[in-house]
C-alpha cells in the first residue's frame, strides 16, 4: 500500500471554506422540534427561583438532558413578570415559538464584556439572558427584574427596555423586537422608539395587567403586526 | 456616531422571512418593513463567559448519554466559530439538536413512523475554545418526511444555535451533509440562494476522520463581524 493512498482526500462537492464563498452562515428555522435541545429548566426565570422555560410535556423525561440553571441569590431591583402570546397573521396562537430576552440589570448595566462602564454596578446574581418555549396556547412567561436605563447614541439615555428575539417553526430567521414598559421613564425621548412610526409604537409597549404581569403580545403579522427591527 | 463599533448587518446570503415554498412562512412573517436602527449598547453586548451558570456543563458526546450505544453511523462534527473577518469567536455556546439515524426526533409531536432509539436523545452543547474550535460526537441523522407538500423530505441535518458575542450576532442555522441530493429540492435550504446555500453544507474531513471509529464532518460557522464603518445618523 502506498503512503499516497492513506493520505487521499475526498474532493469537496460543497465547501463552506471556499474563500470565494466565505461569509456569514445563513439563518435557518428552529423547526418544530427544538424543545429537547434549547429551552433549559429555569431558562425563563432570570431570578433563578423556579424551573420555568422548557416544555416538559413535549419530551420524554429520560430524554430531557438540558441542565437546570442554578440561581445564586436574588438579584437587586424590582422583580417583575413578563407574559405574552405569540400570534400569526390570522390571530392564531403559535405554540411552537421560542422567545429569548437580553436586558440590563436594575442599575442599567449589561453583564457582558462589551459594557465596560465601571461607574454602574454589576449584579453578581443577575446575567440578563433568558429563553422560554411558548405553551400550547402560544403563551410565553419570564420572571426577571425591571431593567435600569442604559445610554443610547450620542448623549441620549434610552428608556428601560428588554431586547427580544422570536424564533419558531416557519421563521427562517430570528425576528428582533424590543419591549418597553408603558409607564417607563423617557419613552418620549427614546432614540430607538423615535425611529418607529408613531402609529406603530404601541406594539412595543408592555401593559401592566391586573395580575401584576407585564403583557407583551407578539403579532408576527396581521393588522396589529409588532414592530421588528433591522439591527 | 455613538462611539460604539457596530456589527455588520446580515449579508446577502440570509433568507427572507417570507418564502412561500416553505408554507409555514406565509402566516408567520412580517409584512411591514423592518425598522432600521443603530446598534446601541443593548445590541452590541451579550452574556459574558457565564454559559455554565445558565446551561450547565458541556455535553459533547451525544452517543454516551444513555445505557447503550445509539444505532447508526458514528460521526465527529467539528469546526470553528469565526466572524466574517475570519477572526475566531472564542467562549461562545454552540448548541445542537438532531433526529436519530432513522430520521425521528425524540419529541412527542414527531409522529413519523420511524423507530425511536432509546439510547439517543440528540441534544448537546459545547463552548468554543480560544481559537473558536468546537467538536461533537454524534450519529448521522436520517432524512425525514414533513407535511409541506406532497412527498416532501428534509435533507439530513443538524440544528445549530449560536449566540456569539452580542445580541446582534445571534444565529440559528442547520448543517447539511455534502453527499445529500435532497438539499437542492428542500424549501427551507432553498430559501437561501446559491451560492450562499453551500455555506450550510459541511465537508467530509479525512484528516479528522478516525480509522475504524467515525467519519468526520467539518462545519465552520461564520457570525457577523465588527464593522469598521460607524452607523450614519
Ligand atoms: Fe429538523
Amino acid at each position: 500500500m502506498t503512503l499516497d493512498l492513506e493520505h487521499r482526500e475526498a474532493l469537496p462537492r460543497h465547501d463552506n471554506q471556499n474563500p470565494d464563498l466565505f461569509g456569514q452562515t445563513p439563518s435557518q428555522t428552529v423547526g418544530p422540534y427544538f424543545h429537547y435541545g434549547l429551552p433549559w429548566k429555569g431558562g425563563a426565570d432570570l431570578l433563578g427561583q423556579s424551573e420555568i422555560g422548557p416544555r416538559l410535556d413535549l419530551v420524554p423525561p429520560e430524554h430531557f438532558v438540558l441542565n437546570n440553571a442554578h440561581g445564586s441569590g436574588m438579584p437587586q431591583g424590582e422583580a417583575i413578570e413578563i407574559k405574552g402570546v405569540v400570534l400569526d397573521a390570522d390571530g392564531a396562537p403559535v405554540p411552537d415559538a421560542m422567545i429569548e430576552i437580553w436586558q440590563a440589570n436594575a442599575a442599567g448595566r449589561y453583564n457582558g464584556d462589551a459594557d465596560m462602564r465601571e461607574d454602574v454596578p454589576l449584579d453578581p446574581h443577575f446575567i440578563g439572558f433568558g429563553r422560554a418555549a411558548a405553551s400550547a396556547e402560544g403563551i410565553y412567561h419570564f420572571r426577571t427584574v425591571r431593567p435600569g436605563r442604559v445610554p443610547g447614541p450620542g448623549n441620549t439615555l434610552q428608556a428601560p427596555h428588554v431586547a427580544v428575539s422570536v424564533f419558531g417553526r416557519g421563521l427562517l430567521k430570528r425576528l428582533a423586537t424590543r419591549l418597553y414598559f408603558a409607564d417607563g421613564e423617557g419613552l418620549d425621548m427614546d432614540p430607538i422608539l423615535s425611529l418607529v412610526p408613531e402609529t406603530r409604537r404601541h406594539t412595543l409597549l408592555a401593559q401592566k395587567r391586573d395580575d401584576g404581569a407585564w403583557w407583551f403580545p407578539i403579532h408576527l403579522s396581521g393588522a396589529h403586526e409588532t414592530v421588528f427591527f433591522d439591527l | 456616531m455613538n462611539g460604539l463599533l457596530q456589527f455588520a448587518r446580515e449579508d446577502r446570503g440570509f433568507p427572507p422571512s417570507l418564502f412561500p415554498d416553505y408554507r409555514a412562512t406565509v402566516a408567520r412573517s412580517p409584512r411591514e418593513a423592518l425598522v432600521h436602527m443603530p446598534q446601541t449598547l443593548t445590541e452590541v453586548t451579550g452574556p459574558g463567559p457565564v454559559w455554565d451558570k445558565l446551561m450547565g456543563p458541556a455535553i459533547h458526546d451525544l452517543t454516551t448519554q444513555h445505557k447503550g450505544a445509539p444505532l447508526g453511523q458514528r460521526i465527529i462534527v467539528f469546526g470553528r466559530v469565526l466572524d466574517e473577518n475570519a477572526r475566531p469567536v472564542p467562549n461562545t455556546i454552540v448548541e445542537v439538536w438532531q433526529a436519530n439515524a432513522a430520521g425521528r426526533y425524540i419529541h412527542r409531536k414527531d409522529d413519523w413512523d420511524a423507530p425511536i432509539d432509546p439510547n439517543f436523545t440528540g441534544a448537546g452543547h459545547v463552548i468554543s475554545d480560544a481559537e473558536g474550535n468546537y467538536r461533537f460526537i454524534s450519529i448521522r441523522p436520517g432524512a425525514y418526511p414533513w407535511g409541506n407538500h406532497k412527498n416532501a423530505w428534509r435533507p439530513a441535518h443538524i440544528h445549530f444555535s449560536l449566540l456569539g458575542p452580542a445580541f446582534a450576532t445571534r444565529l440559528v442555522t442547520q448543517m447539511y451533509f455534502p453527499d445529500d441530493p435532497l438539499i437542492d429540492i428542500d424549501p427551507i435550504a432553498n430559501a437561501v440562494p446559491l451560492p450562499y446555500r453551500d455555506r450550510m453544507v459541511s465537508q467530509l474531513d479525512m484528516a479528522t476522520t478516525t480509522p475504524n471509529w467515525a467519519l468526520a464532518y467539518r462545519f465552520d460557522i461564520v457570525l457577523r463581524g465588527k464593522n469598521q464603518t460607524p452607523f450614519e445618523e
